[in-house]
């Protein structure tokens, strides 16, 4: 009975001690965020002051205000309003075409196999992990070849030229576990190519788009490279703009304006990661886990 | 059977074929293509823009030269050691933990892996501010009455690279828990509970059994974080720009100054052709095992 009893004592100080750990690596992982959080929120005297960890004294949006239209990013002090929308208008068609292009190659290369389509698939695959350093010469040289460099058009292609390698992975690797019965039944009921992609395979297909879809936002929304490397001034995407307002060396550094600012570049993602958090995870681990 | 239904069911069969050929030709040209113009923008005495004539390998000869390169392959040689060995252990140890029908399990979760959602310039931005020794941790440390206590290796050419780590392993390390938590959620819960009945203890049995069991796992999270390492650029540049000098340069932070900011493309393609070769050696044997097993199985 008694040994019972401190066995049952030992597990709960087991528990005790899990629960505590989580906790702590909780707090330290959250830690970040509290201070870009209650930083953006203070009066740039109360962070000279000394206060860094603390709740704010005095709350006040005047960063956040700054950060989002009036701090400078070189010359232009017009804040990241721009950039946000420049961004967006990176985002919105780069995500799309990619999702699109990499559902209908997942398809041919799952329920349409041609002699060679796993070699094509080995080819796709390897340039997930093409480190981009090895084509950013060739890639500035040809944007500027087709007139596209240092716009957004150029982005977009740059982006959607890459992003097809990994949503073609995604798609494949989904498409491979639908039974190929769905399609042969719609080939004999005299359905082609493209009706079978669109009744029978994109209805069943929902939560690999929002994975896709996901992944290739948060990549292309968080993409610093080919910003910097493929635009300048007031074509670029945020991240860019973002590091430009953090690197300004003259004056007394508005670290409160820094602050919202890169909340203002995460935010994006991270409503995102709130809202869809499970498909996320999805992509983050559709590289490694075997199927 | 008519000739213009041959003419449309040939064209059926070839339809799949063509509707993937511009994919596939963009692949060839943006990545093969293109890293073979790098190779060969390599062998030429290139500066601010590509002059295609034939020098041979000077131009690795001058890389392998430059002091400032061999800082940078120092670098990447300590920060992937670590980064690699605290992001692997902290995500094995985080994903064990939460492994124990842990309460709040989905919110936990969440917020070790939310810094992944970030850009990198946001957590080096936010890093660079923490670290600040003038206003940051060390100033609040200060404060405390500890006035002896530095906290200013972000500003120490000895320490700054691992400043990057710690920015990184926070960034990263909730990849590899969820990879592991994945593993661990595909083990049988019957090999634990056998053994807990032949008496085994449950660090004993951790050790023993189930952390072997994820060799897979572990293998892809060292893979992909080795990927992440060796393509650290924005981390560095928002973190601390290269510095202080050159003592957090890394081969991608090298490659993009030395191709866009000092007019020695050659230079900078070199060394953007060692990256690839690293991490083609890395990722192309791994590709080539998952590909292989899944086929097989």
């Amino acid at each position: 009975m008694a040994e019972a009893l401190s066995q049952s004592g030992k597990a709960r100080l087991g528990r005790i001690v899990i629960y505590t750990c989580l906790l702590i690596v909780a707090l330290l992982y959250l830690m970040p965020l509290w201070v870009m959080v209650s930083t953006s929120l203070k009066p740039l005297d109360e962070i000279y002051g000394g206060s860094f960890i603390g709740l704010p004294k005095v709350v006040t949006l005047d960063a956040w205000r700054a950060a989002w239209s009036q701090a400078c990013i070189g010359t232009e002090c017009t804040g990241l309003k721009p950039y946000f929308v420049n961004s967006l208008l990176m985002v919105i068609p780069a995500v799309a075409l990619s999702t699109g292009i990499g559902a209908i190659n997942g398809y041919i290369l799952t329920k349409w196999k041609f002699p060679g389509a796993n070699f094509v698939f080995g080819l796709m695959l390897f340039g997930c992990f093409l480190p981009y350093q090895a084509i950013l010469i060739p890639m500035a040289r040809t944007l500027g070849l087709l007139g596209l460099a240092g716009s957004i058009p150029g982005l977009v292609a740059v982006h959607v030229s890459y992003g097809i390698c990994f949503t073609t992975l995604f798609f494949r690797n989904y498409f491979v576990s639908l039974p190929d019965e769905l399609t042969k039944a719609a080939m004999v009921d005299g359905a082609g190519f493209f009706r079978i992609f669109w009744s029978v395979i994109l209805p069943t297909s929902i939560p690999i788009i929002v994975v896709s879809c996901i992944w290739q936002f948060t990549q292309i929304w968080n993409d610093f490279l080919f910003g910097v490397s493929f635009t300048s001034g007031s074509s670029s995407p945020i991240t860019v703009a973002l590091n430009n307002i953090v690197n300004v060396t003259t004056g007394r550094k508005q670290y409160n304006v820094d602050m919202a600012a890169a909340m203002i570049a995460a935010i994006p993602t991270l409503v995102v990661y709130i809202v869809a958090g499970r498909y996320f995870v999805r992509g983050l681990t559709a590289g490694a886990v075997k199927g | 059977m008519s000739a213009s239904t041959r003419m449309s069911s040939r064209l059926a069969a070839w339809l799949p074929r063509i509707v993937v050929a511009p994919s596939l030709l963009v692949v060839i040209v943006t990545v093969y293509l293109f890293i073979l113009w790098t190779g060969l923008i390599s062998v030429t005495s290139s500066k601010f823009v590509p002059t295609y004539d034939f020098v041979g390998l000077e131009q690795y000869v001058r890389l392998w030269a430059t002091p400032r390169w061999h800082t940078a392959v120092a670098n990447l040689f300590i920060f992937s050691a670590l980064f690699l060995a605290l992001s692997t252990g902290l995500g094995l140890l985080m994903a064990i933990l939460l492994d124990q029908n842990i309460r709040a399990e989905g919110a936990l979760r969440a917020i070790y892996l939310y810094p992944m959602a970030l850009s990198f310039i946001v957590t080096g931005t936010a890093w660079k501010w923490i670290m600040n020794p003038g206003l940051g941790i060390q100033r609040v440390v200060n404060d405390l009455g500890w006035t002896d206590f530095r906290f200013d290796w972000i500003t120490d050419p000895q320490m700054a690279i691992y400043t990057v780590v710690v920015a990184g392993v926070w960034q990263s390390s909730g990849f590899a828990m969820a990879i592991f938590l994945a593993g661990l959620r595909g083990i049988d819960n019957s090999v634990i509970k056998a053994a807990q009945i032949e008496g085994a203890t449950l660090p004993l049995i951790y050790r023993q059994i189930i952390i072997p069991m994820l060799r897979p796992a572990m293998l892809s999270v060292i893979v992909l974080l080795s990927y992440i390492a060796i393509k650290s650029f924005d981390l560095v540049l928002a973190l601390t720009n290269g510095g202080p000098g050159t003592a957090t340069e890394l081969p991608s932070t090298f490659m993009f100054s030395a191709t866009f900011r000092r007019n020695q493309m050659g230079v900078g393609a070199a060394s953007a052709v060692m990256m690839l070769m690293t991490v083609a050696a890395i990722i192309i044997p791994y590709l080539y095992s998952e590909l292989r097993e899944k086929n097989n199985g």
